[in-house]
């Protein structure tokens, strides 16, 4: 295979290539860091590219293979969503708050990629400490989709999706709170994982809304994505949320067939508010999986329409805490000349963040007002606990619940920017399994006026392997994930 | 006080707890380093870090609950305190706030009236400390010292059972010993490892309902408690009596001045929007583990002190005191089993002229420069009246200042008293001899003049006679004659 066309291949099957010793890790990540420089300008899809580092570190990767010591990511490039701190690196979480912020150490989930020997690329665009669902938000501007460069990538993981979709990169880790990992995979044709709560440690990972902040990937199939949360997974000691649950082998895992497989249906994913060509792909997609003995099962979530509500009081608050950190006394923007302290605080953070972190922070400070606390942050917890008890009774009947992910497919950069509400219902049909703590993962499952359209599959707690193998095996029977945007092939 | 009035006090007790590493990091407590040597990422409250739980704060909060006979609770939950502060990295402290784990406890006081009185403990629950800010030497701008950020503490919550500034203290001296006792801090108030907040109200005496109380911060000695609750109790009964109204607000009390000030009002007080902290798990604690710190309570102030009265038969009060802290209690103990003498003899001495030494130089008794087994002989040598009592205290000072055991310093000081009656009576007739007039006037009645001789015959002794012999002879020579 010629290096040029190094950047058409996944995960997978750049591996089994790094292992023949048909390409080297210095090969294909100069290929890409060329990708990188062919297309960033129209995508905007990285806010800090790490080429030295990344030549660097391949290098070390190819002596490596040479000595037979080899992680099981050896060489593979990929990009960090740039919300997970990187030693020595920008780490900016998409806000003029971090504008000039070098973390001084490593998340977790860069050590464990970085131990297996994973080679970082750079790090990804986001929207704004990942409060967003297109990517707007982001202080470094708008990511552009692939698929129609007048159209969001979706959010918050909006670069790490868009440089997956545009073969730059052949994977990215995301995170995942409301949908921020799904949303963009689905509305860029690539598949995105957000595992278990507490799968996948937190540390080091900036938090929005800690009870439902989740780390994943986003991939070009499903097989890639198993690889990756191998080596991602596990206990870590440093977040006290992260669970002590072993750890499958995803990858052989895959094979399980569809056959007996129980899905369900929620039927008011499929009412109004669903775009119908998105509806039609997702319809399909259910079908290809009834055809190879997988059976669709009605199952009701009741409480699913208060999902959106409690969501945006339960994040906001946490935000509104979480973000106090960023006060301009020990690193981030300062304001310059202050008056007193009042006014360092004021103008720093004023200054620092966004209309939409603003946004979150004034709401979640007033949901958890003394007064106010009862009425919403209570109410908001009481619900969630009833939305979590819907789903354990749907799986006590069936493996996965399957609908769309989004929706509709991406909408044009600038339209939903003025109205909240609007962009909030995009995370609709995903939020449920933040608030229940549930992994889900979309797939491609078809087009809606030529852009992609996602295929949602939530399961129960650490249900990862089923999910995984379910949309490996759909990725068996189709090809919608191999399809590539005009101009990125 | 006005008899017209009484006073209501509850104390709120911060205690550091005497662990190795932070409450939610691995970062070292010790004091006094250099600024910002001992804050880790967590401690800096940097993006991304989390909180992990330190165990054995734990263990040192349920020891607390058991010795004050209080409620363990199976679960309790850390909370976030929202405020903004530059010496608070995260912009909120990590503290428990509607479910403690500690509730419902209690200890005994003794009253100004000199009963015993059961004071409530409402709670007692964990948190971290904050950093420091400093403003002295530091020309137009503040500096931040976040060694002390995260550092743990147990805040130890009264029930408004207080009455006077007497039992406020007290009740905080019993707690100070508590915590000691039980090893879960080590009480050193000038580093401000125990320090209390005094709430105080007034009421008309006979009231049942409470008036609006000031809440006194940051008091860091027992005098400084009694002082400040004085100073507030006389202001507050000015304003009532003056027709005003008790202000709802934070006062600090101004040691140099004696007086306390408004630090901020009711109209700016935070709204603190506490809420369960999403990164850390509730506590749960079991029956085993409970039981199991059970086994590991040693015995306790109010224990120790009823079982010195009953089984050494020493005063009440000197009980009391002996067991203050476990160190005296245990040296007395120590110092009682190698001691011939009675148990009060020995209580008298640590009380008295070992407690002097030892605040002379602000040494704790376990840094004592005459061991409880020293002490022991020394006292043994007045019992066998080798030594007088006189003679002993210089012997103290010989020993305190190094000069070994007290036989060594007996020996060496030729400080061995006259017991020879042939000895003692050549020299009390020569100082008979010497004061014929005094002899006299003692023959003629003035027996007081008894004492005369027996200082007089001491001084040619050089202190060395026994003084009970000594006594004895003069009578029977002065009334021979």
């Amino acid at each position: 295979m010629s290096s040029k066309d190094l950047h058409t291949l996944g995960l997978t099957q750049l591996a089994k290539g790094l292992e023949s010793g048909e390409f080297t890790s210095v090969e294909l990540v100069r290929a890409l860091l060329g990708r990188i420089e062919a297309h960033d300008t129209e995508l905007n899809a990285f806010i800090t590219v790490t080429a030295d580092a990344a030549l660097q570190a391949a290098e070390r990767a190819d002596a490596e293979r040479r000595k037979g010591e080899t992680g099981v990511l050896n060489g593979l490039p990929l990009v960090h969503k740039d919300i997970f701190c990187t030693r020595g690196v920008l780490t900016t979480c998409g806000s003029k708050m971090l504008e000039n912020f070098v973390s001084p150490y490593d998340a977790t989930v860069v050590e464990r990629l970085a131990g297996a020997g994973a080679v970082m690329l750079g790090k990804t665009n986001m929207d704004e400490f990942a409060m967003g669902s297109s990517n707007e938000t982001s202080y470094f501007g708008p990511v552009k989709n692939p698929w129609d460069l007048a159209r969001s990538p979706g959010g918050s993981s909006g670069g790490s999706a868009a440089s997956v979709a545009a073969r730059i990169a052949p994977a990215a880790t995301g995170t995942d709170t409301g949908g921020s990992i799904r949303q963009p995979a689905a509305l860029t044709g690539t598949t995105g994982l957000k595992p278990t709560y507490g799968r996948v440690s937190r540390y080091g990972m900036i938090a929005f809304a800690s009870s439902l902040d989740q780390a994943g990937v986003i991939t070009r199939s499903a097989e890639d994505a198993a690889l990756l949360l191998g080596v991602m997974a596990g206990f870590d000691e440093r977040d006290s949320t992260s669970i002590d649950h072993p750890v499958p082998d995803y990858v052989a895992g895959l094979g399980r067939s569809l056959e007996g497989l129980r899905v369900g249906i929620v039927r008011q994913h499929f009412d109004a508010g669903l775009d119908e060509a998105t509806g039609n792909a997702v319809r399909e997609a259910l079908a290809v999986l009834e055809s190879q003995g997988a059976s669709l099962t009605e199952v009701d979530l009741p409480n699913l329409d208060l999902s959106v509500p409690t969501y945006y009081v339960v994040a906001p608050a946490e935000c509104s805490s979480n973000l106090s950190r960023f006060d301009g006394v020990r690193f981030g923007h300062r304001a310059e000349n202050p008056e007193d302290l009042l006014d360092l605080y004021c103008r720093s953070r004023g200054e620092g963040f966004g209309a939409e972190v603003k946004r979150r922070i004034l709401t979640g400070t007033y949901v958890l007002s003394a007064g106010y606390y009862d009425a919403y942050y209570l109410k908001a917890q009481q619900v969630r606990q009833l939305i979590a008890d819907d789903f354990r009774k749907a799986f006590a009947d069936v493996d996965v619940i399957a609908g769309p992910t989004a929706p509709a497919p991406a909408f044009r950069l600038g339209d939903k920017t003025d109205d909240p509400i609007t962009m909030y219902l995009n995370d609709i049909y995903t939020i449920g399994a933040n608030l229940a703590g549930l992994p889900g993962i979309s797939i491609p499952c078809g087009f809606a006026d030529a852009l992609p359209v996602g295929l949602h599959l939530v399961g129960p707690h650490f249900g990862e392997e089923r999910l995984l193998s379910t949309a490996h095996q759909y990725q068996l029977l189709t090809d919608w994930h191999t399809r590539c945007p005009e101009g990125y092939a | 006080m006005s008899a017209a009035w009484e006073v209501v006090i509850g104390l709120e007790i911060h205690t550091q707890l005497a662990t190795q590493s932070k409450i939610f990091s691995g970062a070292s407590t010790a004091y006094g380093a250099e600024p910002n040597t001992q804050a880790c990422l967590i401690d800096l409250g940097y993006p991304g870090v989390l909180p992990v739980l330190n165990g054995e704060v734990v263990r040192m909060a349920c020891k607390f609950g058991l010795a004050v006979n209080a409620t363990v609770a199976p679960r309790s939950v850390f909370a976030r305190k929202n405020y903004f502060y530059p010496d608070l990295p995260k912009g909120y402290q990590i503290s428990q706030y509607e479910l403690p784990i500690v509730e419902h406890g209690e200890l005994f006081i003794t009253d100004d009236e000199g009963n015993e009185k059961r004071i409530g403990i409402t709670r007692a629950h964990l948190e971290e400390d904050a950093g420091k800010s400093i403003h002295e030497g530091l020309d137009r701008y503040s500096g931040i010292d976040l060694n002390r950020a995260g550092t743990p503490l147990l805040e130890i919550v009264s029930e408004p059972d207080l009455r006077s500034a007497k039992e406020a203290v007290a009740y905080m001296r019993k707690i100070h010993s508590i915590v000691r006792y039980l090893g879960i801090s080590d009480g050193n108030m000038q580093e401000g490892s125990f320090r209390c907040d005094a709430n105080v109200s007034m009421r008309p005496r006979g009231d049942e309902a409470f008036g609006t109380r000031t809440e006194i911060k940051n008091l860091n000695s027992f005098r400084f408690v009694e002082r400040a609750i004085n100073f507030e109790v006389e202001r507050q009964i000015e304003v009532l009596e003056d027709g005003g109204k008790v202000v709802q607000e934070t006062r600090l009390y101004d040691a140099g001045r004696d007086e306390t000030r408004p630090m901020r009002s009711k109209e700016e007080a935070n709204d603190y929007r506490y809420f369960p902290d999403p990164d850390l798990l509730p506590i749960e604690i079991s029956r085993e583990f409970v039981d199991s710190v059970r086994e590991t309570l040693p015995e306790l102030p109010d224990d120790k002190r009823h079982r010195f009265v009953d089984d050494y038969g020493i005063r009440h009060d000197d009980a009391a005191i002996l067991t203050t802290n476990r160190a005296t209690a245990d040296y007395f103990e120590e110092a009682s089993a190698s001691a011939d003498a009675p148990a009060q003899v020995v209580a008298n001495w640590v009380i008295g002229d070992l407690s002097g030494a030892l605040n002379k130089e602000a040494l704790e008794i376990e840094a004592s420069r005459i061991p409880a087994e020293a002490l022991a002989g020394l006292i043994n040598r007045i019992h066998d009246n080798t030594i007088s009592g006189k003679i002993a205290k210089e012997v103290f000072e010989a020993m305190w200042a190094g000069e070994g055991s007290a036989d060594a310093v007996i020996e060496a000081r030729g400080l061995k008293q006259i017991t020879d009656s042939s000895a003692i009576e050549a020299i009390v007739d020569k100082v008979i001899a010497a004061n014929p007039g005094q002899a006299e006037e003692y023959r003629a009645g003035k027996e007081k003049l008894i004492g005369f001789f027996v200082g007089q015959v001491m001084k040619e002794t050089g202190g060395k006679a026994n003084p009970g012999q000594v006594n004895e002879i003069l009578r029977t020579r002065l009334g021979k004659s």
